[in-house]
């Protein structure tokens, strides 16, 4: 590493996990960056979790290494690494009250009374929840469960803090809430966070960068621009936001850009890897980036509306192309009673430029 | 569908008054004469206290009085020390995972229970006479701590496999070393169940004569075994005063085990 690279809040190398012969995590390898909102974005199942009580420590690695701001963590036991956690079940201390509980880990650290009283009257007006200090962790409600798991894991100033999935026990009210506190929580302190879920729209609209796993591999990570817009496969596609995945052929390819073949139509599609004409892979189309209508266009597709389901802000249509592919699309309901999504009706898709994405696996 | 409902079975009443009877009636007509104002135990004469000024005072209360002192304080000393470790028994146990030999660790703590308590009073005595071990109060003791760990386990266990253990994880991930984990927050959370292991530990020991008896050797005597050692010259109403006491005792004791063993699930214990 040179000078300038800063290190990184968590550098993963090879990491691996292996619960007697089921392999939980693969060849983790990737970098966190201090200040950031990182997020671990998978299927239940995929080793989210796993990967999380290896960097807190209650998991030992089974391969590979773990850095935290350049220090090997692996010999360190948890209440010796600088790491905090929001767990999932918050794990409030049942028998202390909420003052207590944020207290905890600031009275195991040696702090005076005098320092502990400051930083918890100071996290408690954080999270607001000055009313309560004196209750216990059963009178009160999840949400404000989850401000005091919050503020307790918190309060020690911890350099990276590790969220597995905090708000999946909340109502959607609330989540929605919570995702934007929790953001600016995060730009306010400049503390590090990994944060789990298995939530896209929660990953999508927190994270700086998500790290997108599935069967113990990490797929992708990026942005979520990146993510969403350019799916290094056919998992990442499908798994963030809704798509139309289709069979599809590559044809002739022009650097980026890809002629391909799909159920006897064609359309250019962008790819980032080595796609070789003839090659076989997957097409993925997101609905919203479909228009749909009446007259023929340049790079347009004729196609009949088949199922239309009303959902609020928008309609999504079937749209079957002559080839026999069918396709989802979205419109947005500006208009009260669009008459031209009558079932049956022949329209004209047209794809937006470099919206749709040739996946070769 | 129709639920299983045992009153419906023909009998049903009788049995069980025929058993609450069998098991109650000798209790009950030890609590009655032992307010006899006589001293036959068949004929019943008024109602007095004599028996129990008799226990206190009498001839033979000197003799009670220290065998209840014996009784108390290894009964105090077994349940305190069984309790320590029936708890370090139970967290290995239930927060160990799955080691070589679990199955036969639990085993070896419940041995005490499941073995005839003959065998375990004669096996004790030729253990201590093996090693040359003398018999008196110590060796009560001994016996007592051994056999009272699988009674003060079993609550104990129960309550802690109710608690998850991302509490202990939470305290660690919050810098408080293991034993700081185990005395800040896991200890707290299992006391009703270390409470109610104690309680129960303590009447087990306070209460047994079998073993007892095989090891106490000359001259030191429990309650129970002077008790033993009255009846055996001839049953007289101080006796039935004294046991009615131990009897209300022990309902105490039990009962204050139940309700704390019951506080609060392991979630919230308020
Ligand atoms: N202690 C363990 N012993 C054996 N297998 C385990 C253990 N812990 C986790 N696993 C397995 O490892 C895999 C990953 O588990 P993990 O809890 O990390 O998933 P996750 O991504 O957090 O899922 P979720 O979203 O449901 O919480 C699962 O298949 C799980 O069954
Ligand atoms: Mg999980």
């Amino acid at each position: 590493m040179t000078n300038q690279t800063p290190i990184a809040a968590v550098a993963l190398r090879s990491v691996g996990k292996d619960f007697g012969d089921f392999t939980a995590l693969k060849d983790v390898t990737f970098d966190i960056g201090d200040n950031e909102f990182f997020t671990l974005l998978g299927p239940s199942g995929c080793g989210k979790t796993t990967l999380l009580r290896m960097i807190a420590g209650f998991e030992a690695t089974t391969a590979g290494t773990i850095h935290l701001f350049g220090d090997e963590i692996e010999t360190l036991p948890p209440d010796k690494r600088p790491v905090n956690t929001v767990f999932q079940n918050y794990a409030l201390f049942p028998h202390m009250n909420v003052a207590e509980n944020i207290g905890f880990g600031l009275k195991m650290l040696g702090w005076s009374k005098a320092d502990i009283d400051a930083r918890v009257a100071e996290m408690i007006q954080m999270v607001q929840l000055g009313q309560f200090v004196h209750r216990k962790p059963s009178q009160m409600s999840g949400g404000q469960q989850q401000r005091v798991a919050l503020a307790r894991a918190m309060a020690p100033k911890p350099k990276v803090l590790l969220l597995d999935e905090p708000l999946s026990a909340l109502d959607l009210k609330l989540r929605q809430e919570m995702r934007a506190e929790l953001k600016s929580l995060q730009r306010e302190t400049g503390i590090t966070f990994i944060f789990v879920t298995h939530d896209q729209e929660e990953a999508l609209s927190m994270s700086d960068r998500i790290a997108v796993m599935s069967a113990g591999e990490v797929q992708q990570i990026g942005t979520p621009e990146d993510v969403y817009e350019h799916p290094a496969n056919r998992f990442v596609a499908d798994f963030i936001g809704e798509t139309n995945l289709l069979e599809a052929e590559a044809g002739t390819v022009d650097g980026q850009s890809v002629m391909c073949q799909f159920g006897g139509s064609s359309i250019s599609a962008t790819t980032t890897g080595a796609v070789a004409p003839g090659q076989k892979g997957w097409l993925s189309i997101r609905p919203e980036r479909l228009t749909i209508g009446t007259a023929l266009g340049e790079g347009s597709i004729p196609a009949r509306i088949g199922q239309t389901v009303y959902l609020g802000t928008d309609t999504q249509v079937m749209a079957h192309l002559e080839g026999g592919a069918t396709l989802g699309a979205r419109m947005q309901n500006t208009l009260a009673g669009a008459d031209r999504l009558t079932e049956g009706a022949d329209i004209h898709l047209t794809v937006a430029p470099g919206a749709a994405r040739f996946l070769v696996e | 569908m129709r639920t299983f409902d045992p009153r419906r079975y023909t009998g049903f009443f009788t049995i069980t008054l025929a058993c609450l009877f069998i098991l109650y009636a000798p209790l009950a007509v030890v609590a009655v004469y032992s307010f006899n104002d006589s001293l036959s135990i068949t004929r019943f004469e008024g109602v007095s206290l004599r028996w129990y000024q008799d226990v206190f005072f009498g001839l033979e209360a000197g003799k009670f009085r220290t065998a209840a002192w014996n009784s108390f304080t290894i009964a105090i000393m077994a349940a305190t020390a069984a309790t320590m470790i029936a708890t370090a028994a139970a967290i290995g146990m239930v927060r160990g995972g799955n080691f070589k030999g679990k199955p036969a660790s639990f085993a070896l703590i419940s041995m005490p229970i499941m073995v005839p308590e003959i065998v375990t009073a004669v096996a004790t005595l030729i253990f201590f006479s093996a090693i040359g071990f003398s018999l008196g109060y110590v060796s009560i003791l001994v016996a007592h701590i051994v056999f009272c760990i699988p009674f003060a386990y079993l609550p104990i266990s129960a309550r802690l496999q109710g608690i998850e253990a991302t509490f202990e994880e939470a305290a660690q991930d919050l810098y408080a070393s293991r034993w700081n984990a185990f005395r800040y927050v896991l200890a707290p959370i299992m006391a009703p169940g270390i409470m109610s292991g104690f309680l129960l530990a303590f009447i087990i020991s306070l209460d047994d004569f079998i073993i007892t008896n095989f090891v106490k050797g000359a001259g030191v005597e429990t309650l129970p075994t002077a008790i033993f050692g009255a009846v055996k010259q001839g049953i007289k109403p101080d006796i039935m005063a004294l046991s009615t006491l131990l009897l209300l005792f022990s309902i105490l004791i039990v009962t204050l085990s139940y309700l704390i063993g019951r506080t609060g699930d392991a979630k919230n214990p308020e």
